[in-house]
């Protein structure tokens, strides 16, 4: 792709992905309000909460290291457009990617909470120490998991590191979801997923109850709305990366425009009701649930995707 | 403040829980010293609020008082005054008529209910599980509209008076409050089952934060904090007082002594509460309610009562005078807080914050007395003296800012007025 084209995709999947998040987070409001028999806030809610945080005052700690406190979440945030751009990019045109593009996707991805574990350490807040280790752990625990699911696609699709290709061979054959494999690793996925967007039960990061707002607490103004935008951009991004993976992509042309809304929307409602229905978890019985548990299941899925390719078997 | 402090090898971090409590809004101020994830040590400090109840009772009338007790704290608003009444009623030697009885267990544990509902919406509020938070207070709120329908207030009720009840509560509406109670039922029986059954929360719950029998006793816990370390008291039962010892009911006890078992208690003594309330109701005769208490004669009494968090202990004395010569409170949380030692230290920071949820503490029931220091010379700041000056400054600042005439100017030739 020639450069220009390549900052256009950008700053357009970056800000296509940032309005969708906006709506996202708005579903994820309002599913949540309606299971807590609340009326929930209107459809512009998230943005006007940006847009308010942009005007407010930067509050500096005084024992905050300034330059890593500040330039971290603007760090994340550049992460998650790289991140969903690739996406998008790759989703709606599958021949422009590179060998390993899938784990530059999940690099990317994962530097929005580095960063935060970076930002929280800098803001020399105890409540923010505590919570920048337990995001330290979390990212440790759900991160092979979610790698394990990803490989089961792969195999399940030709064994290529290419989206381009994951997606493509999706499309023209079944799905990975239509597989016991796929289920599993998808099932795998979508609760990696739901710590990587620290919701609950895998929120115990930023545990509001427990920590003030934990690797959040110092932020205030413009960054936290940054840091807040990126979570939605995240919010739209990761069950975008789901679809991409098991159910066979976005496609933005026809009729497949409707059936990729309808995954989107499921896998956002699925997400909202996980974290409406649980307590959250200690940050060890998480590392236990997501290597223990999680993982072990993942292993399966790869293990039966294995051989359903050695021997032919579709549905394994 | 400093984040870390030069304690054993050096890795001991603070984590500061106060000194407003971020979720219960009261003043509190608990120093959680962690090491990693584990609480290794913790310093209490409460009553820095003072709020001078204690003081202001002996300006009141002994009659007056009850509304001021009431106001000690938002949700044990029907016990506080009891207790004093109890003591007033001791003094006075005076038998309360049997519907004003049945009429105060009616709304104490009506008072009851809507408490342990509201700690269970806290409850799964302080585990992130906010879906419980809202559900149990939606289940509340019958119960809050049968009091307001009974006595006229959602909380503070004002219907115990010393020797009976201000206003009877009339017969028709004897229906409205067993349909209310009937509606608590069904959800509860939901919030106990999902408690009961549900791995996460067992996860969180069981093992966590465990006051042992011993540790029980020797801290002198009360109330539900106390019955779920296996230690049976309880004031209704122990010194029966209104209509207690004429209905049929249970005191629940578990022994394990950790958060589940507080929880489980609370719960299932929820039902008791209706069970209770739909027999008052059921036997709760005609007659007077008002024993017509002229005057309370010299001497002192206590009076105890069992409120949703333990027992409340009021001491009152009497000169045979118009007030109180002196009033003492004693309230529940003041004695269940400190076990936070025995329970919380060896803990996870992430199970302390529930495990100090767990006795359903009431600050503001506990809050006494507040003192402001300098923290170098140890002088101190801010007496009431200054904070009056402060008070005018800020006054004839406002009054400056807004060209208004003084304060005096306005108002003193009618105060001289009305003092004349």
């Amino acid at each position: 792709m020639a450069v220009g084209k390549m900052v256009f995709a950008l700053i357009l999947g970056s800000i296509g992905t940032l309005v969708l998040g906006f709506l996202a987070k708005w579903v994820d409001r309002k599913v949540t309000a309606r299971v807590q028999w609340r009326v929930g806030p209107p459809w512009y809610q998230p943005a006007v909460d940006c847009i308010k945080l942009m005007g407010k005052e930067t509050v500096m700690p005084a024992v905050a290291q300034g330059t890593g406190f500040l330039i971290t979440p603007l760090v994340g945030m550049a992460g998650a457009c790289v991140a969903v751009t690739m996406l998008w990019v790759m989703n709606l045109e599958l021949g422009v990617g590179f060998v390993g593009d899938a784990i530059v996707v999940m690099y990317m991805f994962a530097i929005p909470a580095l960063t935060t574990i970076l930002g929280a350490a800098a803001s020399g807040n105890p409540h923010a120490s505590l919570g920048a280790s337990r995001e330290m752990k979390l990212l440790l625990s759900y991160e092979l998991p979610l790698t394990i699911a990803l490989l089961v696609a792969i195999i399940h699709t030709g064994g290529s590191f290419r989206i381009g290709q994951i997606v493509g061979a999706q499309q023209e054959g079944s799905m990975v979801f239509m597989s016991i494999s796929g289920v599993l690793a998808f099932l795998v996925a979508l609760l990696c997923v739901q710590a990587k967007l620290g919701l609950i039960p895998f929120d115990m990061a930023e545990a509001e109850c427990e920590i003030m707002a934990g690797v959040y607490t110092e932020y205030s103004g413009p960054p936290l709305a940054v840091i807040f935008m990126t979570r939605f951009m995240l919010l739209a991004a990761l069950p975008i990366f789901l679809i991409t993976i098991f159910l066979g992509g976005v496609q933005l042309t026809g009729w497949p425009v409707l059936a990729s809304l309808i995954k989107f929307v499921i896998i956002l409602v699925l997400i909202t009701l996980i974290r409406n229905t649980n307590p959250r978890l200690r940050i060890d019985q998480s590392l236990r649930f997501f290597w223990y548990m999680l993982t072990p299941v993942a292993l399966l899925a790869l293990g039966l995707a294995l051989i359903g390719r050695q021997y032919g078997v579709g549905w394994l | 403040m400093r984040s870390v402090s030069k304690g054993v090898n050096g890795k001991r971090t603070l984590i500061p829980v106060g000194p407003f409590h971020p979720l219960q809004e009261e003043p509190e101020f608990f120093q959680l010293w962690v090491e990693g994830e584990t609480v290794v040590d913790m310093d209490l400090r409460i009553s820095y609020n003072h709020r001078g109840i204690e003081e202001l009772s002996t300006r009141k009338t002994f009659d007056q008082v009850p509304y001021l007790v009431e106001r000690v704290c938002g949700i044990c608003s029907s016990t506080h005054p009891l207790a004093y009444i109890r003591a007033v009623e001791t003094i006075c030697g005076c038998e309360v008529p049997p519907r004003a009885k049945y009429q105060r267990t009616m709304v104490t544990e009506l008072e009851r209910i809507h408490s342990h509902l509201l700690w269970v919406g806290l409850a799964g509020h302080f585990l992130g599980y906010n879906t419980v938070f809202m559900w149990a207070w939606k289940y509340r709120e019958p119960i809050m509209e049968i009091l307001e329908k009974i006595t006229g207030n959602r909380c503070a009720y004002a219907n115990a008076k010393i020797g009976g009840v201000r206003r009877d509560i009339p017969n028709e509406l004897f229906d409205d409050i067993v349909r209310a109670v009937d509606s608590c039922w069904g959800p509860t029986e939901m919030l106990t089952n999902a408690v009961l059954d549900d791995p996460v929360l067992h996860a969180r719950l069981v093992d966590v934060a465990t006051l042992t029998h011993e540790d029980a006793i020797r801290y002198c816990v009360t109330g539900p904090t106390a019955r779920a370390s296996g230690v049976p008291i309880d004031v209704r039962r122990d010194d029966p007082y209104d209509a207690f010892d004429l209905v049929d009911w249970d005191v629940i006890t578990f022994p394990e002594g950790d958060v589940m078992a507080k929880a489980k208690v609370r719960l299932l003594e929820t039902f008791e509460a209706i069970k209770i309330v739909k027999q008052a109701v059921r036997d709760c005769p005609n007659g007077e309610t008002d024993a017509g208490v002229e005057e309370v004669p010299p001497g002192e009494a206590i009076g105890h009562v069992e409120a949703p968090r333990g027992e409340t202990f009021h001491y009152v004395r009497s000169d045979g005078g118009r007030c109180p010569v002196r009033h003492k409170i004693r309230a529940p949380s003041y004695v269940n807080v400190p076990s936070f030692r025995a329970s919380c230290i060896g803990q996870h920071v992430a199970d302390v914050t529930i495990a100090m949820a767990a006795v359903d503490p009431c600050y503001s029931c506990t809050e006494r007395m507040a003192v402001t220091k300098d923290s170098k010379t140890g002088n101190e700041l801010m007496d009431a003296k200054e904070l009056q000056e402060l008070s005018v400054q800020r006054t004839r600042w406002f009054e400056k800012q807004l060209g208004i005439e003084p304060f005096d100017k306005r108002w003193g030739p009618k105060l001289q007025e009305l003092l004349a």
